[in-house]
């Protein structure tokens, strides 16, 4: 059905649920909010406050840079293998090689954007499926993180600054009372960029027409391999942000880290209505979404719920998001 | 809309309203919250088990925690930042990477909450005391045995888990500086390193055991580790001493019938006893031992049944 509709409609109707998605998304992360609140004082504590967006910050990179490929139609399995591949190299740059912060930086985001293009040729001029072309790539990283690093994890101690990245607050210099992470401020920035990039640029166009109706935009006349690619290689640059945040926040690059992140930032990205069948999906929920998992978590902990029993609820929680967006999307 | 929020509400409620009573009741107790290295492996649930059985006896409230894999460093500093919020009386931590942790240990010092070390023990003077196993002394009695079972001469090789971790250093060392220091006619053919998984153990101590036809032990230095030598002993149907690490159920039945010599176990729930009273003596001011040798024993069929063995053995 949503095949035979033209562009512009589907489009305009995407726009439109998708808002009412994040209204849902964000009351949800109100109640919850609320809720722990009340059953936990400390919920609202500066420390709690700040050490929940603290961790929002990677899984909320991650997981933008999950959305804009998931928007294509596509899935990027690789964002966590990746995110560690790109802190191992700003580890080889900054700490055996000695160069410059900045440069260290600078890799870090080629050498995602890099490896997010080789998925995106993958994908769009070999025609592998994306779901095994990054399976492929999420297991290629792992193995290179480990091999480039020794197996071992690299210390940033020999560059100062590194660690005022994700842990250092420019916020906290200006409002002492604020003491917000650089890292949180970093992924405000990522996010105000992604979406700008969505709702404004026509990359961010061809992304939603490559999940709508690929086929139709390809016989429009455009080149949609060379969309496709640019849009994998983007991903590939935030997922080095991503790795730049939490080797700043563990002052090293761990090698073994990452396998597994990416299905937290896939929860992130459905949790805030973003159609795993591609051609919907916004930036704020994402960011909706991956708070959402990191309150839960934070609350669950703060009410020493068994550990057990915290998997149970989060896994509910995501079934219950899905679910309530396919009843609504029925009734649409 | 609504649907969703009341959903949401009520499950959240209904996970949050147990504990939420508990806590309530138990508000006088001081709390001791212990972050673990891990949480579903055998080994960490018997440590826990030791924990909750020192805060009945000692009236302390604990949680436990750890993250799914040793690997996930990020996930244990924040539950580490959730534990401080929690403002508890004092932190029990098993650092996965001492140096990440540092940021909220110094919090937890500014805040004035003792921290002990357990298990694999912090590299930082923050820790007031560390409880864990001199793994050191136990591999060396762990080489010691092996140098009695196959008498004192021939061909040993060694099976362990990894070459960085703290554990894997100091019990291959451990073993390795006994045998040359006490046993100079026993030679060491090979030290491998298996990840402690059960299948890439089992092929490479295969291969060890295809490449030394006359080898006459083996030493499995964690329960991955132990159990892939057993594996690789019996599908090549081979005959020799094997000494492993730990317990779990596949390798106290291969002690019982006579595939596994003997092995070390730690004493998993004598390191959670003992960072929790350790913690307590840290909250009265008492004072606290710096290391806390939590103990370890060799075991094998004669004793795998006596009761302070099969108090520290796991299935």
């Amino acid at each position: 059905m949503t095949m035979a509709m033209p562009k512009q409609v589907l489009l305009a109707g995407s726009r439109l649920s998708g808002a009412r998605h994040r209204l849902l998304a964000f009351s949800s992360l109100i109640a919850l909010i609320v809720i722990f609140s009340l059953a936990a004082p400390d919920f609202l504590s500066a420390g709690n406050v700040i050490a929940i967006l603290q961790s929002t910050s990677v899984n909320g990179v991650l997981a933008i840079a999950a959305t804009l490929v998931i928007i294509t139609g596509g899935i990027d399995l690789s964002v966590g293998t990746l995110m560690t591949f790109c802190a191992v190299i700003a580890g080889v740059v900054l700490t055996y090689w000695g160069l410059p912060l900045g440069l260290g930086v600078l890799a870090a985001i080629a050498a995602g954007s890099l490896a997010g293009l080789t998925s995106g040729t993958c994908v769009a001029k070999l025609r592998i499926p994306p779901f095994i072309a990054t399976l492929g790539m999420m297991l290629a990283l792992k193995g290179l993180a480990l091999v480039i690093s020794g197996t071992r994890p690299i210390y940033f101690n020999n560059t100062p600054g590194f660690t005022e990245i994700a842990q250092g607050s420019l916020v906290g210099l200006v409002l002492p009372a604020l003491p917000i992470p650089n890292g949180v401020l970093i992924l405000f920035l990522v996010a105000i960029m992604a979406s700008f990039i969505l709702q404004r640029t026509v990359l961010g166009r061809y992304t939603f027409a490559l999940g709508s109706n690929e086929e139709a935009v390809r016989l429009s006349g455009v080149n949609t391999d060379r969309w496709k690619m640019a849009v994998y290689a983007l991903a590939g640059g935030i997922c080095g942000i991503a790795g730049l945040l939490i080797a700043s926040r563990l002052n090293s690059a761990q090698p073994a880290l990452g396998q597994g992140y990416e299905l937290d930032a896939i929860a992130a990205v459905v949790i805030g209505g973003t159609s795993l069948s591609g051609g919907r999906g916004t930036i704020v929920g994402t960011l909706i979404g991956a708070l959402i998992m990191s309150v839960l978590a934070f609350g669950l902990r703060l009410l020493s719920v068994p550990q057990e029993w915290q998997f149970v609820v989060t896994g509910s929680i995501i079934i219950l998001a899905v679910y309530i967006d396919i009843l609504r999307r029925g009734k649409a | 809309m609504l649907t969703r929020r009341i959903i949401l509400g009520g499950l959240s409620v209904a996970a949050v309203s147990g504990p939420g009573a508990m806590i309530a009741s138990a508000q006088d107790k001081p709390y001791v919250a212990l972050i673990s290295k891990g949480f579903q492996h055998q080994f960490w649930q018997a440590v826990k088990a030791g924990a909750d059985k020192a805060a009945a006896e000692l009236s302390v409230r604990v949680t436990f925690e750890g993250p799914d894999s040793e690997s996930q460093v990020d996930r244990q500093i924040d539950m580490l930042a959730a534990a401080l919020a929690k403002k508890p009386a004092a932190i029990g931590f098993a650092a996965l990477d001492s140096q990440a942790a540092i940021p909220l240990l110094r919090q937890a010092q500014q805040a004035r909450i003792p921290v002990i070390a357990f298990d694999s023990g912090v590299d930082s003077d923050i820790p007031v005391a560390t409880a864990a196993t001199n793994n050191l002394a136990a591999a060396a009695l762990a080489a010691d045995k092996m140098a009695g079972l196959v008498g004192g001469e021939g061909k040993v090789a060694l099976l362990v888990h990894d070459q960085t971790s703290r554990t894997g250093i100091d019990r291959r060392d451990g073993f390795v500086n006994r045998i040359k220091s006490s046993h100079p006619k026993i030679r060491i053919v090979a030290t491998e390193y298996g990840g402690g998984d059960h299948l890439k153990s089992t092929e490479i101590a295969k291969a060890i055991l295809q490449a030394h036809q006359d080898l006459k032990g083996m030493f499995g230095a964690n329960e991955g580790s132990a159990i892939g030598v057993i594996n690789a002993v019996k599908e090549l149907n081979r005959k020799l001493v094997v000494i492993g690490y730990d317990s779990g159920a596949p390798q106290k039945q291969a002690i019982r019938d006579g595939r596994m010599a003997g092995a070390i176990t730690q004493n998993p729930i004598g390191i959670g006893y003992k960072t929790v009273e350790a913690a307590l003596k840290a909250i009265k001011g008492q004072p606290v031992e710096k290391v806390i040798d939590t103990g370890f024993y060799y075991y094998d069929k004669t004793n795998i049944d006596q009761p302070d063995i099969k108090a520290v053995l796991y299935d």
